[in-house]
């Protein structure tokens, strides 16, 4: 096996109410976009280290929806869904996301893949209504850890009984 | 009152990183003095604004540290501190940390796909 060198993915705030992630891949377009759109290869890294994820549905079609939800190691739940807008497929899929837990920050989302000699970079552009839904979606990356402090406080008031 | 409010709404301007970089102006700025130091009439020429224009976005830049100055002769050189911009990148950070995480699991997938199609190859010889 072929070891693939594990880089980390690039995020930048290219305007006000937008975030960019990057990142290169030893692979080719088409995988990702398999990779992306197929609901049991989803169930198997979109939580990342996170923790599982427990539903992955795909309609994959124009005006057709998506929902992914994952249990987080901590214990809470965490759902995403949106809507497709536009699919090229193996090169571009536009896509709304709404996080469940601010269901009124939907956001647009453009994944861009770009082939060359095998590798492709993947670019997702987010684009959110304001600058305050903008990082409100950043701050959600730290929620995570948040709940990590939360229960680490009740352990500690439990001790204290 | 008049004093007290203009003094709150220059803290709120020049505060911290934030908000300096939050007007799209003062970014390019930024953007440009990342290719290096330049007095302020390069950066008027670059940017397409007038020279108090950018005098003024330079100096809340400079407020919050983002930008130093130095005497060159007779001229004053403006050049980009990255290190005052490290509030931001601890900000998008975790964020950043856990799309890494994401795409490592989606290596060990595209890993497997890409062995999954060399075996079909291999069969349809």
């Amino acid at each position: 096996m072929t070891v693939t060198s594990s880089q980390s993915a690039k995020v930048t705030l290219p305007a006000d109410d937008q975030i960019l992630i990057t990142r290169e891949f030893d692979a080719p377009k088409h995988l990702i976009y398999k990779a992306w759109t197929t609901p049991e290869l989803v169930r198997r890294w979109w939580s990342g280290k996170r923790g599982h994820v427990t539903l992955a549905e795909i309609d994959l079609r124009v005006g057709g929806t998506w929902r992914y939800v994952m249990v987080a190691n901590q214990g809470f739940e965490v759902g995403f869904h949106g809507e497709y807008r536009e699919l090229v497929p193996d090169e571009r899929i536009v896509s709304t996301e709404v996080f469940e837990g601010f269901p009124d920050a939907a956001s647009l989302n453009t994944l861009t893949l770009t082939e060359n000699d095998g590798r492709t970079t993947l670019e997702i552009l987010v684009q959110h209504e304001s600058k305050e839904h903008r990082d409100g979606h950043i701050n959600s990356g730290m929620e995570g850890g948040m709940q990590e402090s939360m229960d680490l406080l009740e352990e500690v008031a439990r001790s204290l009984r | 009152m008049g004093i007290y409010f203009s003094a709150m709404a220059r803290a709120a301007t020049t505060a911290d990183a934030f908000n300096a970089v939050a007007e799209p102006r003062r970014r390019q700025i930024l953007d440009a003095l990342a290719g290096g130091e330049r007095p302020v009439n390069a950066l008027v020429r670059e940017l397409g604004l007038g020279q108090p224009q950018v005098s003024k976005h330079l100096r809340v830049l400079r407020e919050v540290g983002v930008v130093d100055v130095r005497d060159h002769g007779r001229q004053r050189l403006y050049r980009l501190n990255g290190q005052a911009l490290k509030p931001i990148h601890d900000w998008i950070k975790p964020y950043e940390r856990s799309w890494s995480e994401r795409f490592d699991e989606l290596d060990a997938v595209l890993e497997d796909l890409k062995q999954k199609e060399e075996g079909d190859h291999d069969r349809d010889l």
